[in-house]
């Protein structure tokens, strides 16, 4: 009898310890979290990204449209994502799977740069 | 029309009780600039002399020759600023094929196509093939880098170039460089030649003797003229160290769809118009993009340079003009200033 109490005890124990570090584990759970389709948006207009740092979280996807007159890319300094060359209107986007700071910049006009921080 | 224009310029000249020269005094001067006027550095003391008609005058000089620049005509490009790019670049090789002198060659100082499709340097070759000069010499811009790191570019253009297309070549004693600053361009920054291209142009520059007039050209320009859009090259000095010794330089650049020159000892730097739109001014718009002027001013503030080069005085000369000209009044716009190059006595 008693051992079986003790058992029962330290099982439910470690099925609580292992549900809290699951639930630690996994940076999704936030308030502002939506579960799955999480965007944001990013315009390029007047040889500006906009705006030029966007913070989102893990599994969001940032969708870049250039709204200039001129094409524009949109390249990671790092190799993580690269787009096509956009010309007026079109769009490119990538999903952050990872958290961290992703700067990147346009290869044809270099001193546009900006910062996707993924948290 | 030559000697009343000579004429003038000594009244000026010796018009020291000048108060400056008024604004249509100083219009007057500018319009005079299509027919082409020489300065030369003498002992420090400005002469001219018009050249336009005295060009091939001495024909036993018989390495004079002239050659022009075009810049920036972004064939594909179709918006408000200008929706047909094709008929300007027309307009400028009728305005070349009209020119009393046949250039010996021309040099297109980049961005040729918008996108770096196929379609539109294909389009660009067909009016190219209508001018009189049929010699053109290229370098790309950041537009015709789009298609894997300008791999269209240099399948059609970049025959005997080196890296991502850098060349030189001679015609009748001036030295020629062909750079490109638009490749491997590094976040921040602004038009970049890279360590390999360098290394070339020491060992390609080593040897000549140093009055030997050289001519770079490239698609950004190589002096800084507004950081904040990008507009100058992070490794020029490097570059113009190299030239330093040598007594006629001149550096012709696009990029900026706009005049702009500077003379700094016997270096000459000159930016020409595009031949498909223009940029504003630095720092007098949000931007550096495609300016829309009225429909009936743009053929003003389109043009080519056309460079000529004088053996006796070891000099070029370049003028730029416009792809239309506004007819009896001087404008902003009319002519543009020509620039001073130096001599090769030092």
């Amino acid at each position: 009898m008693k051992n079986n109490n003790v058992w029962i005890a330290s099982f439910t124990a470690s099925v609580i310890i292992a549900i809290a570090l699951l639930v630690a584990g996994s940076p999704s759970v936030t308030a502002s979290d939506q579960p799955s389709a999480a965007s944001a948006a990013v315009n390029i207009d007047n040889f500006v990204f906009g705006p030029q740092t966007i913070t989102v979280p893990v599994g969001a996807t940032v969708t870049w449209t250039n709204k200039d007159d001129i094409p524009h890319t949109s390249v990671s300094t790092d190799g993580v994502f690269k787009s096509k060359v956009l010309d007026t209107d079109e769009k490119f986007s990538y999903k952050f799977e990872k958290a961290g700071t992703y700067p990147y910049y346009c290869t044809i006009h270099p001193k546009m740069t900006g910062k996707v921080v993924v948290q | 029309m030559t000697d009343k224009n000579k004429d003038l310029i000594d009244q000026k000249l010796q018009d020291l009780n000048n108060d400056g020269i008024d604004r249509r005094g100083f219009l007057k001067c500018m319009a005079w600039a299509g027919t082409g006027l020489v300065w030369t550095m003498s002992g420090g003391i400005p002469t001219s002399r018009a050249f336009a008609k005295t060009a091939h005058r001495s024909g036993g000089n018989g390495a004079d020759f002239t050659f022009v620049q075009i810049s920036d005509s972004h064939i594909g490009f179709s918006k408000p600023a200008n929706p047909d790019v094709t008929a300007t670049l027309q307009t400028a090789i009728n305005k070349i094929n009209a020119m009393p002198h046949k250039p010996d060659f021309i040099i297109h100082t980049g961005d040729l196509s918008q996108l770096s499709k196929p379609s539109e340097f294909d389009t660009l070759d067909q009016v190219l093939k209508g001018a009189s000069a049929k010699q053109v010499y290229f370098v790309p811009g950041e537009h015709d880098m789009l298609s894997d790191n300008g791999e269209q570019y240099l399948q059609r253009y970049g025959k005997g170039t080196k890296g991502s297309g850098w060349y030189s070549f001679d015609n009748k004693g001036v030295h020629f460089v062909g750079l490109v600053n638009v490749a491997n361009l590094k976040a921040g920054g602004m038009g970049s030649l890279g360590h390999e291209q360098l290394e070339w142009l020491e060992d390609d520059l080593e040897g000549r003797s140093a009055s030997t007039p050289i001519v770079l050209f490239a698609h950004i320009p190589l002096w800084t003229i507004y950081p904040d859009w990008g507009w100058g090259t992070d490794d020029s000095e490097q570059a113009l160290s190299y030239v330093k010794r040598f007594g006629s330089v001149t550096v012709l650049n696009g990029h900026i769809h706009q005049i702009m020159q500077k003379v700094e000892g016997r270096v000459s730097f000159h930016t020409a118009m595009s031949t498909a739109f223009p940029q504003p001014a630095p720092g007098t718009a949000p931007s550096a993009g495609p300016m829309k002027v009225p429909a009936d001013q743009l053929q003003r503030v389109l043009g080519i340079t056309d460079v000529n080069y004088l053996v006796s005085g070891r000099s070029l000369a370049v003028v730029d003009s416009p792809l239309g000209n506004s007819g009896s009044s001087a404008s902003e716009n009319e002519g543009a200033p020509l620039a001073v190059i130096g001599s090769s006595k030092g």
